[in-house]
Protein backbone atom coordinates (compact mmCIF):
# COMPACT_ATOMS: atom_id res chain seq x y z
CA UNK A 1 0.00 0.00 0.00
CA UNK A 2 1.11 3.69 -1.08
CA UNK A 3 0.46 5.67 2.20
CA UNK A 4 1.31 9.46 2.01
CA UNK A 5 1.29 11.74 5.10
CA UNK A 6 1.35 15.93 4.32
CA UNK A 7 3.31 17.42 6.91
CA UNK A 8 3.91 20.97 8.14
CA UNK A 9 6.78 23.11 9.91
CA UNK A 10 4.93 25.25 12.62
CA UNK A 11 5.59 27.07 15.68
CA UNK A 12 5.52 25.65 18.99
CA UNK A 13 2.20 26.23 20.85
CA UNK A 14 4.51 26.76 23.74
CA UNK A 15 5.69 29.73 21.69
CA UNK A 16 5.10 33.81 22.55
CA UNK A 17 3.53 35.58 19.08
CA UNK A 18 5.37 38.90 18.19
CA UNK A 19 4.43 40.72 15.33
CA UNK A 20 6.46 40.77 11.89
CA UNK A 21 8.09 43.92 10.50
CA UNK A 22 5.89 43.85 8.13
CA UNK A 23 2.86 43.43 10.07
CA UNK A 24 1.83 40.85 8.59
CA UNK A 25 3.15 37.55 10.44
CA UNK A 26 5.05 35.87 13.00
CA UNK A 27 8.12 37.20 14.05
CA UNK A 28 10.08 33.73 13.84
CA UNK A 29 12.96 35.51 16.29
CA UNK A 30 13.29 33.44 18.89
CA UNK A 31 10.48 31.00 18.54
CA UNK A 32 11.05 27.23 18.43
CA UNK A 33 9.50 25.48 15.24
CA UNK A 34 8.25 21.68 15.34
CA UNK A 35 6.54 19.28 13.30
CA UNK A 36 2.83 20.34 13.56
CA UNK A 37 1.44 18.45 16.67
CA UNK A 38 -1.56 17.18 14.27
CA UNK A 39 0.65 16.08 11.53
CA UNK A 40 2.51 13.85 14.00
CA UNK A 41 -0.63 12.33 14.81
CA UNK A 42 -1.09 11.76 10.80
CA UNK A 43 2.65 10.42 10.38
CA UNK A 44 2.34 7.90 13.28
CA UNK A 45 -0.91 6.54 11.57
CA UNK A 46 0.60 6.43 8.35
CA UNK A 47 3.65 4.17 10.02
CA UNK A 48 1.66 2.01 12.05
CA UNK A 49 -0.81 1.30 8.66
CA UNK A 50 2.20 0.12 6.88
CA UNK A 51 3.72 -2.02 10.01
CA UNK A 52 0.53 -3.92 9.40
CA UNK A 53 0.00 -4.09 5.97
CA UNK A 54 3.23 -3.65 4.21
CA UNK A 55 3.62 -0.81 2.06
CA UNK A 56 5.28 2.48 2.01
CA UNK A 57 5.23 5.87 3.29
CA UNK A 58 5.95 9.29 1.73
CA UNK A 59 6.08 12.80 3.84
CA UNK A 60 5.03 15.43 1.96
CA UNK A 61 4.98 19.38 3.05
CA UNK A 62 5.01 22.18 1.42
CA UNK A 63 8.01 24.63 2.90
CA UNK A 64 11.47 26.22 2.43
CA UNK A 65 14.56 24.47 3.54
CA UNK A 66 14.02 24.95 7.65
CA UNK A 67 10.98 22.35 6.94
CA UNK A 68 13.94 19.65 5.60
CA UNK A 69 14.19 19.13 9.79
CA UNK A 70 10.62 18.24 10.09
CA UNK A 71 10.48 15.66 7.42
CA UNK A 72 13.60 13.89 8.67
CA UNK A 73 11.44 13.70 11.60
CA UNK A 74 8.94 11.87 10.23
CA UNK A 75 11.62 10.04 8.23
CA UNK A 76 13.09 8.71 11.67
CA UNK A 77 9.97 8.01 12.80
CA UNK A 78 9.51 5.22 9.63
CA UNK A 79 8.44 6.63 7.01
CA UNK A 80 10.30 5.67 3.52
CA UNK A 81 10.81 8.67 1.70
CA UNK A 82 10.05 12.69 1.39
CA UNK A 83 8.80 15.50 -1.02
CA UNK A 84 9.69 18.66 -0.47
CA UNK A 85 8.08 21.60 -2.43
CA UNK A 86 9.03 25.10 -2.33
CA UNK A 87 6.02 27.06 -1.25
CA UNK A 88 4.24 29.18 -3.70
CA UNK A 89 4.99 32.91 -3.51
CA UNK A 90 2.28 34.39 -0.60
CA UNK A 91 1.10 30.99 -0.32
CA UNK A 92 -2.50 30.29 1.24
CA UNK A 93 -4.21 27.71 1.87
CA UNK A 94 -5.63 27.21 -1.31
CA UNK A 95 -2.17 27.49 -2.61
CA UNK A 96 -0.99 24.65 -0.96
CA UNK A 97 -3.44 22.55 -1.13
CA UNK A 98 -2.73 22.81 -4.96
CA UNK A 99 0.68 22.14 -4.82
CA UNK A 100 0.61 19.05 -2.76
CA UNK A 101 -2.38 17.62 -4.85
CA UNK A 102 0.17 17.85 -7.75
CA UNK A 103 2.86 16.19 -6.13
CA UNK A 104 0.42 13.71 -4.83
CA UNK A 105 -1.12 12.87 -8.19
CA UNK A 106 2.19 11.83 -9.07
CA UNK A 107 2.86 9.82 -5.98
CA UNK A 108 -0.98 8.28 -6.52
CA UNK A 109 -1.35 7.18 -3.18
CA UNK A 110 -4.30 4.62 -1.89
CA UNK A 111 -3.88 7.04 1.30
CA UNK A 112 -3.41 10.40 2.49
CA UNK A 113 -2.66 11.21 6.09
CA UNK A 114 -2.92 14.64 6.83
CA UNK A 115 -3.25 16.21 10.58
CA UNK A 116 -7.19 17.31 10.62
CA UNK A 117 -5.13 21.59 11.25
CA UNK A 118 -2.02 23.23 11.68
CA UNK A 119 -1.61 25.04 15.21
CA UNK A 120 -0.51 28.39 13.51
CA UNK A 121 -3.08 29.61 10.80
CA UNK A 122 -5.69 27.09 12.20
CA UNK A 123 -7.31 27.46 8.46
CA UNK A 124 -8.29 23.69 8.14
CA UNK A 125 -8.63 23.95 4.72
CA UNK A 126 -5.54 21.72 3.42
CA UNK A 127 -6.93 18.51 3.83
CA UNK A 128 -10.21 18.85 2.61
CA UNK A 129 -8.93 20.99 -0.81
CA UNK A 130 -6.58 18.20 -1.21
CA UNK A 131 -8.99 15.45 -1.31
CA UNK A 132 -11.66 17.00 -3.62
CA UNK A 133 -8.97 18.55 -6.01
CA UNK A 134 -7.97 15.03 -6.14
CA UNK A 135 -11.52 13.66 -6.50
CA UNK A 136 -11.01 11.25 -3.65
CA UNK A 137 -13.30 10.53 -0.12
CA UNK A 138 -12.50 12.15 2.70
CA UNK A 139 -13.01 11.99 6.34
CA UNK A 140 -11.93 15.07 8.85
CA UNK A 141 -11.86 14.57 12.90
CA UNK A 142 -10.75 11.16 12.33
CA UNK A 143 -10.45 9.23 15.70
CA UNK A 144 -9.52 6.29 14.89
CA UNK A 145 -8.38 4.19 11.47
CA UNK A 146 -8.64 0.36 10.23
CA UNK A 147 -7.98 -0.56 7.03
CA UNK A 148 -9.35 -3.67 5.20
CA UNK A 149 -9.56 -5.15 1.82
CA UNK A 150 -9.21 -1.66 0.33
CA UNK A 151 -11.69 -0.39 2.59
CA UNK A 152 -11.23 2.09 5.63
CA UNK A 153 -13.04 2.15 8.65
CA UNK A 154 -13.20 5.04 10.82
CA UNK A 155 -13.82 6.71 13.53
CA UNK A 156 -14.82 10.79 13.64
CA UNK A 157 -15.73 13.00 16.91
CA UNK A 158 -17.44 16.47 16.15
CA UNK A 159 -20.22 18.34 17.89
CA UNK A 160 -22.97 15.84 16.59
CA UNK A 161 -21.24 13.01 18.34
CA UNK A 162 -19.39 9.89 16.56
CA UNK A 163 -19.63 8.24 14.18
CA UNK A 164 -18.44 5.05 12.08
CA UNK A 165 -17.24 5.62 8.09
CA UNK A 166 -16.65 3.11 5.60
CA UNK A 167 -14.32 4.77 2.81
CA UNK A 168 -13.29 3.35 -0.05
CA UNK A 169 -9.57 3.56 -0.78
CA UNK A 170 -7.85 6.01 -2.01
CA UNK A 171 -8.60 8.04 0.64
CA UNK A 172 -7.21 11.20 2.41
CA UNK A 173 -8.16 11.67 6.72
CA UNK A 174 -7.48 14.28 8.63
CA UNK A 175 -6.90 12.99 12.11
CA UNK A 176 -7.58 14.24 15.32
CA UNK A 177 -5.82 14.15 18.38
CA UNK A 178 -6.32 10.82 20.60
CA UNK A 179 -6.01 8.85 17.69
CA UNK A 180 -2.47 7.60 18.41
CA UNK A 181 0.54 8.21 20.96
CA UNK A 182 3.18 9.53 18.01
CA UNK A 183 6.57 7.54 18.72
CA UNK A 184 10.04 9.69 19.73
CA UNK A 185 12.25 8.36 16.40
CA UNK A 186 15.24 6.57 18.32
CA UNK A 187 18.88 6.94 17.38
CA UNK A 188 18.73 3.78 14.90
CA UNK A 189 15.93 6.04 13.30
CA UNK A 190 17.40 8.97 12.73
CA UNK A 191 20.74 7.45 11.62
CA UNK A 192 18.59 5.87 8.68
CA UNK A 193 16.62 8.71 7.87
CA UNK A 194 19.53 10.05 6.96
CA UNK A 195 19.92 8.28 3.59
CA UNK A 196 16.28 8.02 2.88
CA UNK A 197 15.65 9.78 -0.16
CA UNK A 198 13.72 13.38 0.00
CA UNK A 199 12.37 15.08 -3.50
CA UNK A 200 12.69 18.40 -4.13
CA UNK A 201 10.24 20.09 -6.27
CA UNK A 202 10.18 23.45 -7.33
CA UNK A 203 7.23 26.00 -6.31
CA UNK A 204 4.04 25.77 -8.63
CA UNK A 205 2.86 29.10 -10.03
CA UNK A 206 -0.02 29.30 -8.12
CA UNK A 207 -1.77 32.77 -7.40
CA UNK A 208 -3.51 33.13 -3.40
CA UNK A 209 -7.12 33.57 -3.06
CA UNK A 210 -7.02 35.32 0.30
CA UNK A 211 -4.25 37.78 1.40
CA UNK A 212 -2.91 38.32 5.02
CA UNK A 213 -3.37 42.33 5.05
CA UNK A 214 -2.49 42.25 8.42
CA UNK A 215 -2.04 40.27 12.19
CA UNK A 216 -2.01 42.02 15.34
CA UNK A 217 -2.16 40.73 18.69
CA UNK A 218 -5.15 41.03 21.15
CA UNK A 219 -5.73 43.63 23.38
CA UNK A 220 -4.69 42.83 26.95
CA UNK A 221 -7.11 41.44 29.31
CA UNK A 222 -6.99 43.95 32.31
CA UNK A 223 -6.92 40.91 34.99
CA UNK A 224 -5.69 40.60 38.31
CA UNK A 225 -8.87 40.96 40.91
CA UNK A 226 -7.99 38.63 43.44
CA UNK A 227 -11.31 38.48 45.55
CA UNK A 228 -10.14 36.27 48.43
CA UNK A 229 -8.76 32.89 50.13
CA UNK A 230 -10.39 29.93 49.82
CA UNK A 231 -14.31 29.14 50.24
CA UNK A 232 -14.80 32.35 52.37
CA UNK A 233 -14.29 34.10 49.12
CA UNK A 234 -16.79 32.50 47.32
CA UNK A 235 -19.93 34.77 48.48
CA UNK A 236 -18.21 37.72 47.70
CA UNK A 237 -17.19 35.70 44.10
CA UNK A 238 -20.77 35.37 43.32
CA UNK A 239 -21.54 38.57 44.37
CA UNK A 240 -18.99 39.94 41.76
CA UNK A 241 -20.66 37.81 38.83
CA UNK A 242 -23.43 38.93 39.58
CA UNK A 243 -24.10 42.92 40.35
CA UNK A 244 -20.72 43.93 38.53
CA UNK A 245 -20.04 41.33 35.96
CA UNK A 246 -23.70 40.36 35.50
CA UNK A 247 -22.56 37.45 34.31
CA UNK A 248 -25.20 35.21 36.86
CA UNK B 1 -20.19 36.83 -12.79
CA UNK B 2 -21.94 35.34 -9.76
CA UNK B 3 -25.39 36.66 -8.55
CA UNK B 4 -25.63 39.07 -6.07
CA UNK B 5 -27.05 36.38 -3.26
CA UNK B 6 -25.74 35.23 -0.26
CA UNK B 7 -26.04 31.48 0.52
CA UNK B 8 -25.92 30.30 4.26
CA UNK B 9 -25.39 26.81 5.35
CA UNK B 10 -27.32 26.40 8.48
CA UNK B 11 -27.25 23.38 10.57
CA UNK B 12 -29.74 21.78 12.58
CA UNK B 13 -29.84 19.33 15.26
CA UNK B 14 -32.99 17.39 16.22
CA UNK B 15 -35.23 19.16 13.92
CA UNK B 16 -34.45 22.94 15.37
CA UNK B 17 -31.22 24.88 14.27
CA UNK B 18 -28.29 24.84 16.02
CA UNK B 19 -27.17 28.32 18.01
CA UNK B 20 -24.98 29.50 15.38
CA UNK B 21 -28.03 29.83 12.84
CA UNK B 22 -29.50 32.87 13.94
CA UNK B 23 -25.79 34.32 14.15
CA UNK B 24 -25.03 33.31 10.87
CA UNK B 25 -28.45 34.82 9.10
CA UNK B 26 -27.91 38.09 11.01
CA UNK B 27 -24.64 38.55 9.43
CA UNK B 28 -26.16 37.27 5.75
CA UNK B 29 -29.24 39.47 5.58
CA UNK B 30 -26.80 42.09 6.31
CA UNK B 31 -24.18 41.69 3.88
CA UNK B 32 -27.23 40.81 1.42
CA UNK B 33 -28.65 44.54 1.85
CA UNK B 34 -24.99 45.79 0.91
CA UNK B 35 -24.65 43.31 -2.35
CA UNK B 36 -28.38 44.62 -3.18
CA UNK B 37 -29.04 40.60 -3.50
CA UNK B 38 -31.29 37.89 -1.68
CA UNK B 39 -30.36 36.08 1.43
CA UNK B 40 -31.06 32.33 0.46
CA UNK B 41 -30.52 28.80 2.80
CA UNK B 42 -29.35 25.64 2.42
CA UNK B 43 -30.35 23.10 4.97
CA UNK B 44 -29.25 19.27 5.02
CA UNK B 45 -30.34 17.21 7.70
CA UNK B 46 -33.37 14.82 8.88
CA UNK B 47 -36.85 15.90 9.50
CA UNK B 48 -35.77 19.61 8.84
CA UNK B 49 -38.35 20.98 6.47
CA UNK B 50 -40.75 22.62 8.73
CA UNK B 51 -38.28 24.47 10.55
CA UNK B 52 -36.26 25.39 7.58
CA UNK B 53 -39.13 27.31 6.30
CA UNK B 54 -39.02 29.15 9.86
CA UNK B 55 -35.94 30.79 8.35
CA UNK B 56 -37.97 33.06 6.46
CA UNK B 57 -38.13 35.04 10.04
CA UNK B 58 -34.47 35.94 9.76
CA UNK B 59 -34.80 37.29 6.31
CA UNK B 60 -33.97 34.41 3.78
CA UNK B 61 -36.44 34.72 0.99
CA UNK B 62 -35.65 30.71 -0.14
CA UNK B 63 -34.35 27.68 1.31
CA UNK B 64 -33.07 24.62 -0.37
CA UNK B 65 -33.98 21.87 1.89
CA UNK B 66 -32.32 18.26 2.00
CA UNK B 67 -34.37 16.67 4.70
CA UNK B 68 -33.11 12.83 4.28
CA UNK B 69 -32.56 10.04 7.29
CA UNK B 70 -28.97 10.10 5.33
CA UNK B 71 -28.46 13.01 7.21
CA UNK B 72 -29.11 11.80 10.36
CA UNK B 73 -25.35 12.70 11.13
CA UNK B 74 -23.06 14.16 9.59
CA UNK B 75 -20.88 12.46 6.26
CA UNK B 76 -18.88 15.29 4.24
CA UNK B 77 -18.70 13.31 1.04
CA UNK B 78 -22.31 13.32 1.14
CA UNK B 79 -22.92 16.96 2.22
CA UNK B 80 -20.61 18.06 -0.19
CA UNK B 81 -21.79 16.51 -3.10
CA UNK B 82 -25.49 17.77 -2.29
CA UNK B 83 -23.68 21.69 -1.53
CA UNK B 84 -21.86 22.04 -4.42
CA UNK B 85 -24.87 21.12 -6.61
CA UNK B 86 -26.91 24.32 -4.96
CA UNK B 87 -23.96 26.42 -5.22
CA UNK B 88 -23.60 26.00 -9.10
CA UNK B 89 -27.62 26.01 -9.38
CA UNK B 90 -27.91 29.43 -6.97
CA UNK B 91 -24.33 30.88 -7.82
CA UNK B 92 -23.66 33.14 -4.88
CA UNK B 93 -21.39 35.52 -4.50
CA UNK B 94 -20.62 34.85 -0.90
CA UNK B 95 -21.36 31.84 1.58
CA UNK B 96 -21.28 31.75 5.01
CA UNK B 97 -21.20 28.61 7.02
CA UNK B 98 -20.60 28.48 10.99
CA UNK B 99 -17.09 27.48 11.66
CA UNK B 100 -18.49 24.07 13.67
CA UNK B 101 -16.62 20.57 13.26
CA UNK B 102 -19.32 20.47 10.02
CA UNK B 103 -18.44 23.60 8.74
CA UNK B 104 -14.36 23.14 9.17
CA UNK B 105 -14.96 19.99 6.83
CA UNK B 106 -17.64 21.11 4.02
CA UNK B 107 -15.71 24.60 3.67
CA UNK B 108 -12.84 23.67 2.23
CA UNK B 109 -14.70 21.34 -0.18
CA UNK B 110 -16.59 23.88 -1.32
CA UNK B 111 -13.84 26.49 -1.74
CA UNK B 112 -12.06 24.09 -3.98
CA UNK B 113 -15.13 23.03 -5.63
CA UNK B 114 -15.55 26.26 -6.90
CA UNK B 115 -12.22 27.25 -7.02
CA UNK B 116 -13.25 29.73 -4.41
CA UNK B 117 -11.26 32.09 -1.31
CA UNK B 118 -12.24 31.29 1.86
CA UNK B 119 -11.84 32.77 5.27
CA UNK B 120 -11.85 30.38 8.47
CA UNK B 121 -12.83 30.63 11.56
CA UNK B 122 -14.17 34.91 10.90
CA UNK B 123 -14.88 37.44 14.32
CA UNK B 124 -15.66 39.55 11.64
CA UNK B 125 -16.63 39.61 8.09
CA UNK B 126 -17.62 42.57 5.78
CA UNK B 127 -17.81 43.38 1.88
CA UNK B 128 -16.60 46.23 0.25
CA UNK B 129 -14.94 47.70 -2.75
CA UNK B 130 -11.47 45.70 -1.70
CA UNK B 131 -13.63 42.95 -1.91
CA UNK B 132 -14.34 40.68 1.71
CA UNK B 133 -12.43 41.49 4.28
CA UNK B 134 -12.59 39.30 7.52
CA UNK B 135 -10.68 38.94 10.71
CA UNK B 136 -9.70 35.99 12.19
CA UNK B 137 -8.05 34.63 15.49
CA UNK B 138 -4.93 32.41 14.86
CA UNK B 139 -1.91 30.58 17.24
CA UNK B 140 -5.56 29.80 19.04
CA UNK B 141 -6.34 33.32 19.96
CA UNK B 142 -2.36 34.71 20.73
CA UNK B 143 -3.13 36.91 17.40
CA UNK B 144 -5.31 38.16 15.37
CA UNK B 145 -5.18 38.00 11.27
CA UNK B 146 -7.30 40.23 8.61
CA UNK B 147 -7.69 39.20 5.49
CA UNK B 148 -8.60 39.73 2.36
CA UNK B 149 -10.28 37.96 -0.26
CA UNK B 150 -10.17 40.38 -4.17
CA UNK B 151 -13.29 38.21 -6.18
CA UNK B 152 -16.11 36.80 -5.57
CA UNK B 153 -17.14 34.02 -5.20
CA UNK B 154 -16.43 34.03 -1.59
CA UNK B 155 -16.70 31.98 1.44
CA UNK B 156 -16.27 32.39 5.23
CA UNK B 157 -16.73 30.29 8.41
CA UNK B 158 -18.10 32.05 11.30
CA UNK B 159 -17.28 31.22 14.56
CA UNK B 160 -19.78 30.42 16.80
CA UNK B 161 -21.15 32.43 19.78
CA UNK B 162 -19.31 35.73 18.64
CA UNK B 163 -22.24 37.30 16.32
CA UNK B 164 -25.05 38.51 17.42
CA UNK B 165 -28.41 36.54 16.38
CA UNK B 166 -29.93 38.27 13.62
CA UNK B 167 -33.62 39.85 14.64
CA UNK B 168 -36.29 37.78 13.67
CA UNK B 169 -40.01 38.66 12.60
CA UNK B 170 -42.41 36.34 13.60
CA UNK B 171 -44.42 34.10 11.47
CA UNK B 172 -42.61 35.14 8.19
CA UNK B 173 -41.90 31.90 6.16
CA UNK B 174 -39.44 31.50 3.74
CA UNK B 175 -39.94 29.85 0.13
CA UNK B 176 -38.94 25.87 0.41
CA UNK B 177 -37.41 24.31 -2.46
CA UNK B 178 -37.07 20.55 -1.71
CA UNK B 179 -33.91 18.96 -3.23
CA UNK B 180 -33.55 15.47 -5.39
CA UNK B 181 -30.61 13.51 -3.43
CA UNK B 182 -31.42 10.12 -4.83
CA UNK B 183 -28.19 10.89 -7.26
CA UNK B 184 -25.86 11.81 -4.92
CA UNK B 185 -27.08 9.11 -2.49
CA UNK B 186 -26.32 6.77 -5.52
CA UNK B 187 -22.81 8.33 -6.44
CA UNK B 188 -21.02 8.34 -2.97
CA UNK B 189 -18.54 6.25 -1.92
CA UNK B 190 -18.47 6.60 1.71
CA UNK B 191 -20.86 5.29 3.94
CA UNK B 192 -22.31 5.94 7.20
CA UNK B 193 -21.98 2.82 9.40
CA UNK B 194 -23.12 3.59 12.83
CA UNK B 195 -23.93 7.10 14.91
CA UNK B 196 -23.76 7.61 18.34
CA UNK B 197 -24.91 11.48 19.57
CA UNK B 198 -24.00 13.07 21.52
CA UNK B 199 -24.29 11.95 25.34
CA UNK B 200 -27.42 12.94 26.89
CA UNK B 201 -27.74 16.87 27.48
CA UNK B 202 -24.30 17.83 27.12
CA UNK B 203 -23.59 21.01 26.41
CA UNK B 204 -21.17 21.44 23.12
CA UNK B 205 -18.34 23.90 24.41
CA UNK B 206 -17.94 26.03 21.11
CA UNK B 207 -21.81 27.16 22.02
CA UNK B 208 -21.68 27.14 25.67
CA UNK B 209 -22.35 30.41 27.35
CA UNK B 210 -20.24 29.22 30.76
CA UNK B 211 -17.52 26.98 30.67
CA UNK B 212 -16.28 25.37 34.10
CA UNK B 213 -12.65 24.27 32.84
CA UNK B 214 -10.74 22.02 34.97
CA UNK B 215 -6.79 21.07 35.57
CA UNK B 216 -4.42 19.48 37.35
CA UNK B 217 -5.46 21.47 40.64
CA UNK B 218 -7.98 18.44 40.42
CA UNK B 219 -5.96 16.23 41.92
CA UNK B 220 -7.51 12.98 39.87
CA UNK B 221 -10.12 12.23 37.59
CA UNK B 222 -12.95 11.01 39.64
CA UNK B 223 -12.88 14.65 41.41
CA UNK B 224 -14.07 15.91 37.82
CA UNK B 225 -17.63 15.07 39.69
CA UNK B 226 -17.45 18.51 41.42
CA UNK B 227 -16.78 20.21 38.75
CA UNK B 228 -19.38 18.71 37.22
CA UNK B 229 -21.82 19.45 39.60
CA UNK B 230 -21.08 23.16 39.38
CA UNK B 231 -21.61 22.99 35.49
CA UNK B 232 -24.82 21.52 36.28
CA UNK B 233 -25.88 24.37 38.24
CA UNK B 234 -24.78 26.68 35.92
CA UNK B 235 -26.26 25.15 33.00
CA UNK B 236 -22.49 25.00 31.52
CA UNK B 237 -20.39 22.90 29.54
CA UNK B 238 -17.08 21.26 30.89
CA UNK B 239 -13.75 22.09 30.14
CA UNK B 240 -10.09 20.69 30.75
CA UNK B 241 -6.84 21.79 30.41
CA UNK B 242 -4.18 20.20 28.31
CA UNK B 243 -2.46 17.95 30.95
CA UNK B 244 -5.32 16.70 32.27
CA UNK B 245 -6.33 15.25 28.59
CA UNK B 246 -2.97 13.68 27.99
CA UNK B 247 -3.16 12.09 31.51
CA UNK B 248 -6.35 10.14 30.40
CA UNK B 249 -8.37 11.56 33.14
CA UNK B 250 -10.82 13.53 30.27
CA UNK B 251 -11.76 12.79 26.65
CA UNK B 252 -9.84 15.25 24.11
CA UNK B 253 -13.03 16.68 22.78
CA UNK B 254 -13.62 18.76 26.15
CA UNK B 255 -9.91 20.00 26.04
CA UNK B 256 -9.58 24.00 25.43
CA UNK B 257 -6.68 25.32 24.35
CA UNK B 258 -4.42 25.75 21.24
CA UNK B 259 -4.28 21.54 19.99
CA UNK B 260 -8.18 21.36 21.63
CA UNK B 261 -11.04 23.93 21.25
CA UNK B 262 -10.83 27.65 21.30
CA UNK B 263 -14.14 28.79 23.07
CA UNK B 264 -15.43 32.28 23.89
CA UNK B 265 -18.14 31.99 26.37
CA UNK B 266 -19.67 34.84 28.61
CA UNK B 267 -18.26 33.19 31.45
CA UNK B 268 -15.08 30.78 31.98
CA UNK B 269 -14.01 29.48 35.06
CA UNK B 270 -10.76 28.27 34.87
CA UNK B 271 -10.04 25.72 38.24
CA UNK B 272 -6.96 24.17 39.34
CA UNK B 273 -5.64 25.44 35.82
CA UNK B 274 -2.33 27.58 36.06
CA UNK B 275 -2.34 29.26 32.43
CA UNK B 276 -0.11 27.92 30.18
CA UNK B 277 0.28 30.21 26.95
CA UNK B 278 -1.37 27.50 24.84
CA UNK B 279 -4.37 27.07 27.49
CA UNK B 280 -4.93 31.00 27.45
CA UNK B 281 -4.81 30.95 24.01
CA UNK B 282 -7.62 28.60 23.64
CA UNK B 283 -10.01 31.04 26.41
CA UNK B 284 -8.66 34.18 26.56
CA UNK B 285 -11.57 35.96 24.91
CA UNK B 286 -13.86 34.82 26.87
CA UNK B 287 -16.12 37.79 28.46
CA UNK B 288 -15.32 37.23 32.13
CA UNK B 289 -12.85 34.84 33.42
CA UNK B 290 -12.65 33.65 37.02
CA UNK B 291 -10.00 31.10 37.93
CA UNK B 292 -9.55 29.11 40.97
CA UNK B 293 -5.95 27.83 41.94
CA UNK B 294 -4.44 27.49 45.09
CA UNK B 295 -1.04 29.25 43.90
CA UNK B 296 -1.39 32.80 43.96
CA UNK B 297 1.19 32.83 41.79
CA UNK B 298 -0.17 31.57 38.77
CA UNK B 299 -0.25 33.05 35.86
CA UNK B 300 -4.19 32.39 35.35
CA UNK B 301 -4.59 35.54 37.79
CA UNK B 302 -3.40 37.62 35.64
CA UNK B 303 -5.36 37.28 32.93
CA UNK B 304 -8.29 36.19 35.20
CA UNK B 305 -11.34 38.90 36.50
CA UNK B 306 -11.67 37.29 39.40
CA UNK B 307 -9.71 34.95 41.01
CA UNK B 308 -9.91 32.88 44.31
CA UNK B 309 -6.75 31.37 46.09
CA UNK B 310 -7.82 28.60 47.11
CA UNK B 311 -7.81 24.67 47.32
CA UNK B 312 -10.54 23.82 44.05
CA UNK B 313 -11.38 21.04 45.79
CA UNK B 314 -12.92 22.57 49.09
CA UNK B 315 -14.10 25.59 46.78
CA UNK B 316 -16.00 23.71 44.22
CA UNK B 317 -18.56 22.34 46.41
CA UNK B 318 -19.37 25.79 48.28
CA UNK B 319 -19.35 27.46 45.03
CA UNK B 320 -21.96 25.32 43.34
CA UNK B 321 -24.19 25.71 46.46
CA UNK B 322 -24.04 29.42 46.16
CA UNK B 323 -25.18 28.90 42.92
CA UNK B 324 -27.82 26.73 43.68
CA UNK B 325 -29.29 29.09 46.08
CA UNK B 326 -29.19 32.03 43.35
CA UNK B 327 -30.94 30.18 40.78
CA UNK B 328 -33.66 28.93 43.25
Amino acid sequence: MKIAVCIRRTPSTEAKVAIAGDGRGLNPSGVSFVLNPYDEFAAEEAIRTKETHGGEVIAVTVGGAEASKELKQVLAMGADSGVRIEPPADADSAGIAAALAEALKDIAPDLVFCGKMAVDEQDFQVPLRVATILDIPAASFVTKFEVQNGTATVTTETESGSAVLEVPLPALFAVEKGINEPRYPGIKGIMKAKKKPVEERPAPDILPRVKVEKMELPAERQGGKIVGEGTDAVAELVRLLREEAKAL
Amino acid sequence: MPSNNILAIIEFRGGQMTKSGPEILGQGKRLAATLGGDLLALVMGEGVTVGAAGLGEYGVSKVHVADNAAFGAYLGDLQGRVAMRVLKTVDPSLVLLPATSQGKDLAPRLAAGIDAGLAVDCTAVDLGVGGLTAQRPVYAGKAIQTVSIAAAPYIASLRPNVFPAGEAEAGKTAEVETLDIAEDLTAVKSTLKEVKPPEGDKIELTEADVIVAGGRGMKEAGNFQLLENLADALGAAVGASRAVVDAGWRPHSEQVGQTGKTVGPNLYFAVGISGAIQHMAGMSTSKCIVAVNKDPEAPIFKTADYGIVGDALKVLPVLTEAVKKLKE
